[in-house]
């Protein structure tokens, strides 16, 4: 008999969703499908707002990436502006999503799926967190706290606050960096990069030992995308789009932001409140695409800083070409922590980020503007329609998550179809599901479970509607 | 010039004839809440925050615009004052639209300020949402009468420091609402001189600067007293 296995609430990822798997009349998996269950409307409620306010709005959307939407929303002001920001403004501006990337990585990795690595997907879901991790080895847990520490600190010591910061303002930021701040961004270095250099072992050494099991977490051609700098390397704040495929063809090279609706579709679908963007010139939902940490690696010739490049490297290696398997996230997200700390170290011996000129100032000079940057989990549009007054007549927001939707669909299919037999659910299977979506580290909302584990709600549901078994997992 | 005693909180004070309750008050050292007065300008007792009770009378009296006289005994923070305070600072969150985590003047906002000195951690009544508008027609400033509690004090410091009367008060209850001219955009009145008066005056972030981002406004309302003292007393420096 065909039925539904519902996973709700989905656990440690940042907000709320669930996830049904439908079996055939065979018992076997059929399609699984990821709901996003929330509603959030912030297009709709930041109409008749300045747009100078939209960077402290939007920032609310999440509590673990504000910086994204604060730079994306600056972008888009810069443009409405019609300004170009002072050096200094856009080197701060850069040295800000490093630490947020770095901070965000830390927090997928260390508190949210490295449970899953390091204490087995079949442990005991009680421990099978970041608590369960500092039981386990104290040390490592330590150290990725104070990692994730250092990327908000470096937030911090820019902004004046971790989260929320509203430091980034059309035409520029509100003030540079200051000599104590740099002094401490430049004494925590060596110790954030001998932590990465740790992950990056462990992760190595779980791949060699699992590889096998990882490659049934998503592994499947689609294309790639994220932007990469004029010379074809990784990029987070500027520079133009760039689309890939599995074989490591460029698709679409030079897009800019500017035209994201000739070559970007959103499909809605009425089980998620999520969209599915693809890439229009194949269609929906064949226009399946990729952004985030192993979209980044993969659309870019080479990263540009040493150790960075070698991890780039190896990792291309051992994918043996270009790496599409949705488990290589994690990877990509270690890999990309090191490019950040490498970069912000070539930041604290340039002179410009001490200098006061950061603001530009001008009035309403455009009525439109589509600002872009690359946010921890893939790339983030903010597009802003004014009237003359400069008060926002219509918002779109591309947000990253939504453009790994239908990747994370196909990964939690693949992953059905591999672990669930029929309506009996193992737990060690429904946390396999589950890391299938960590891999994407969806940010679903502002809010976040980073600690423990919340209770799990699965439902066997027949054709007809009738609930035939469900298991609570609290 | 003539002397009245009186007593505020058991505390017998010696003042002049024709001060109010609240002068007197503030030269014992002793604070009551306000929100519609401005040092500087005319009071008008239009925020009730500043109630008080005096002893024989049944009627709570704003201080603000009520003299001093022989004899008086004034309570300025007996329980009820304070339920009232309260009562009347959630009054003002509920009729309005204040979201302080991306207000302008978020951590400089007097009515912030009283919320927290009331003790208000809440509103027991329901959030209105009432739709208002912004107006930043003007070239350098903007208001957002989202975040307008009717303090009237632009009205009077346009009016009566400045000089321009750009400001006015229109309907009634609910529905009122500040207008600027003749109920016009703002930069389409002649009369207004942009001396940024009103940015000053404006105890929440509904009058600003064009192009402040949150909490970046910072109101310098001692420089009102400060130009009226120097006009009459012919001292212009601070």
């Amino acid at each position: 008999m065909a039925s539904t296995i519902v996973i709700d609430p989905v656990t440690r990822i940042e907000g709320h969703a669930k996830i049904s798997i439908y079996l055939n009349d065979a018992g076997e998996v059929d399609d699984a499908r990821f709901h996003v269950v929330e509603y959030r409307g912030f297009e709709k409620f930041c109409e008749g707002r300045p747009f100078t306010e939209m960077a402290g709005i939007t920032a609310r959307i999440c509590g673990i990436c504000p910086v994204s939407h604060l730079l994306a929303a600056a972008k888009t002001g810069d443009k409405i502006l019609a300004v170009k920001v002072p050096v200094a403004a856009e080197k701060l501006r850069r040295l800000m999503n490093l630490g947020q990337i770095t901070q965000s990585h830390a927090l997928s990795f260390f508190h949210l799926s490295s449970p899953d690595f390091l204490l087995g997907w079949d442990s005991d879901p009680a421990q099978r967190n970041v608590f369960g991790l500092i039981a386990a080895d104290p040390d490592l847990a330590r150290a990725g706290i104070r990692l994730r520490q250092f990327g908000q600190t470096v937030i911090e010591k820019l902004g004046a606050r971790k989260i929320h910061a509203a430091w980034t303002v059309p035409g520029g930021v509100r003030s540079p960096l200051s000599e104590e701040g740099r002094t401490w961004i430049r004494d925590r270095l060596p110790e954030s990069l001998a932590t990465t250099r740790q992950a990056l072992d462990i992760f190595k050494q779980f791949l060699d030992r699992f590889g096998a099991e990882a490659d049934v977490f998503g592994t499947f051609p689609t294309l790639f995308m994220g932007l990469v700098s004029a010379n074809g390397e990784w990029e987070h704040y500027d520079g133009h789009l760039r689309f890939t495929d599995s074989e490591g063809n460029i698709v679409a090279d030079n897009l800019s932001e500017d035209n994201y609706q000739d070559f970007l579709g959103e499909a809605v679908e009425s089980w998620s409140y999520l969209k599915f963007p693809y890439y229009k010139p194949l269609g929906y939902p064949d226009g399946i695409y990729r952004v985030g940490p192993l979209a980044r690696l993969n659309i870019c010739d080479r990263i540009g800083t040493e150790g960075a490049d070698r991890e780039l490297q190896e990792l291309r290696d051992r994918a043996g070409g270009v790496p599409t398997g949705s488990f290589l996230y994690h990877y990509a997200r270690l890999i990309e922590i090191l490019t950040c700390l490498e970069k912000i170290q070539q930041l604290m011996d340039d002179p410009d980020i001490v200098s006061p000129r950061v603001r530009a100032e001008a009035g309403i000079n455009e009525l439109e503007g589509i600002g872009v940057s690359e946010a921890p989990r893939g790339t983030l549009f903010h597009h802003y329609n004014v009237d003359e007054n400069g008060l926002i007549e219509k918002v779109n927001l591309i947000i990253a998550t939504g453009q790994n939707n239908l990747a994370m669909n196909k990964t939690v299919t693949q992953i059905a179809k591999h672990y669930v037999r029929g309506a009996e659910i193992q737990e060690g299977m429904l946390n396999r599901v589950e890391a299938g979506i960590r891999c994407f580290d969806p940010c679903l909302s502002c809010s976040t479970h980073a600690a423990g584990q919340m209770p799990l709600h699965v439902e066997i549901v027949d054709a007809a509607g009738q609930v035939l078994n469900e298991v609570y997992r609290d | 010039m003539s002397v009245v005693t009186l007593k505020i909180n058991d505390q017998e004070l010696a003042t002049e004839t024709g001060k109010t309750i609240l002068e007197a008050a503030q030269d014992a050292g002793i604070r009551i809440p306000t929100l519609c007065h401005l040092d500087g300008i005319t009071d008008v007792g239009a925020c009730r925050l500043c109630l008080i009770e005096l002893k024989g009378g049944r009627k709570l009296l704003p201080a603000c615009v009520t003299e001093v006289a022989e004899g008086m005994e004034v309570e300025t923070h007996t329980e009820k004052l304070q339920d009232y305070r309260r009562m009347i600072v959630e009054l003002l969150f509920s009729e309005g639209n204040h979201v302080c985590a991306i207000c302008v003047a978020n951590e400089n906002c007097e009515l912030q300020d009283v919320a927290v000195e009331v003790g208000m951690d809440h509103t027991r009544f329901r959030y209105r949402f009432p739709d208002r508008h912004i107006d930043l027609s003007h070239p350098q400033f903007g208001i957002d009468h989202n975040r307008c509690i009717l303090c009237t004090r632009c009205v009077r410091v346009c009016d009566e420091i400045e000089g321009a009367h750009v400001w006015d008060v229109a309907q009634r209850g609910a529905a009122e609402y500040i207008v600027s001219g003749l109920s016009q955009p703002w930069g389409e009145v002649d009369a207004c001189t942009a001396c940024g008066k009103c940015v000053d005056a404006c105890p929440t972030g509904s009058i600003f600067r064009k192009g402040t981002t949150t909490a970046e406004k910072v109101g310098d309302r001692d420089k009102l007293q400060f130009l009226v003292t120097a006009r009459q007393e012919r001292q212009w420096t601070r």
